[in-house]
């Protein structure tokens, strides 16, 4: 039954996956091109060029697109997006209830004291990732970001705003 | 009611203009949940997403679920991750269904050419921006650095970067109250 490994197969996705989407994608392709053979290699990476082209989170995109192919229907598609959810409900909810009953308690704060920078610094290491080739294909590449950088973080441009200037720049410009 | 409707419709924006990633929620979820409606302070943004990072799964389902959770409980966790999840539903299934050439579309590849970079500046401001909130100080400067290199340059994965920070932090305020 196609329903059930689809299902089973993105709850494990969802429960074991840490770390974002850039993991979740080798992990998706381990299940979903050499285990259960539903897509080939070449179709596979079709599927990740366009999660990273559409909105939303990568891993959701991922879902309902293999969701969908492996059954060649919409509710494949859905119940590998509400499966690769699901573990994450159960496991936030549970840390959210906890946070909010300790978040005063004096080792609750100690911990997070140290999270804090740190999480600054993951921030930036995803930042510095996402410079390559593939981003920043010539100068005027370089000039979209110092401009976005700047409308944003001085001019307080919001980030739909700059979405949508940048997508109208590169229309104009390429 | 009205204000499950607006949360719905907050993530719906943050889950329709989220291109490349989990980290380039972050910026939106800011300039909206912290900065637009103040329902969860700076502070608390930074705390959530540690707590999203070391969850299992997807960072910016993670994100709406506490948010919402922390908002109206179990309703507002559904709520909040169906409005971020559901944009991305749409729109893959449509490409599935009617456009399956997307990808070589000349169009979609120009807009695409400006959007990315602007991308990487989105995710850059937070750094600069939340450094306040952070509570740094030139005692635990070092840290951001650091973790940062960990993770681009020894390519450690996030998830061991935000335990030991956590472990980090706990010890070394326990020895600071001695």
């Amino acid at each position: 039954m196609i329903y059930w490994q689809i299902f089973k197969t993105f709850f494990k996705i969802g429960l074991f996956n840490f770390g974002g989407g850039y993991p979740m994608i080798s992990f998706i392709q381990n299940e979903v091109v050499f285990k259960y053979g539903w897509l080939n290699n070449a179709e596979f990476t079709d599927i990740v060029a366009v999660s990273q082209m559409t909105p939303g989170p990568v891993g959701i995109n991922m879902a309902t697109y293999t969701g969908y192919a492996a059954s060649d229907s919409v509710w494949g598609a859905a119940l590998a997006t509400f499966a690769v959810c699901l573990p994450s409900f159960v496991v936030m909810i549970l840390i959210a209830r906890y946070f909010l009953k300790y978040q005063d308690h004096p080792c609750v704060k100690a911990v997070f004291r140290g999270l804090r920078p740190a999480i600054i610094g993951l921030i930036a290491a995803a930042a510095l990732l996402l410079c390559d080739g593939e981003n920043f294909v010539d100068i005027k590449s370089y000039f979209i970001f110092a401009l976005s950088f700047l409308l944003v973080f001085k001019y307080k441009c919001h980030p739909i705003m700059l979405i949508l200037l940048a997508g109208a720049t590169g229309l104009i410009c390429y | 009611m009205k204000f499950y409707i607006d949360l719905f419709f907050i993530f719906f924006k943050i889950g329709a203009f989220t291109l490349g990633g989990g980290y380039a929620m972050l910026p939106l979820i800011e300039a909206e949940i912290v900065t637009k409606h103040k329902w969860i302070s700076p502070k608390e943004f930074l705390d959530l997403t540690a707590m999203a990072q070391a969850a299992p799964g997807i960072l910016a389902v993670n994100m709406a679920i506490f948010v919402g959770y922390k908002l109206r409980s179990f309703l507002g966790a559904a709520v909040a991750t169906l409005g971020a999840v559901l944009p991305s539903f749409v729109i893959i299934l449509l490409i599935a269904l009617f456009f399956h050439n997307f990808r070589e579309n000349p169009i979609v590849e120009r807009i695409f050419k400006g959007i990315r970079p602007a991308v990487v500046a989105l995710i850059a401001v937070p750094v600069f921006r939340l450094s306040r909130s952070a509570g740094i100080t030139w005692k635990t400067f070092w840290i951001v650095p650091l973790c940062a290199l960990a993770v681009w340059w020894a390519k450690i994965s996030p998830v061991y970067v935000v335990l030991a920070a956590g472990i980090g932090g706990y010890v070394c305020c326990r020895k600071g109250e001695k």
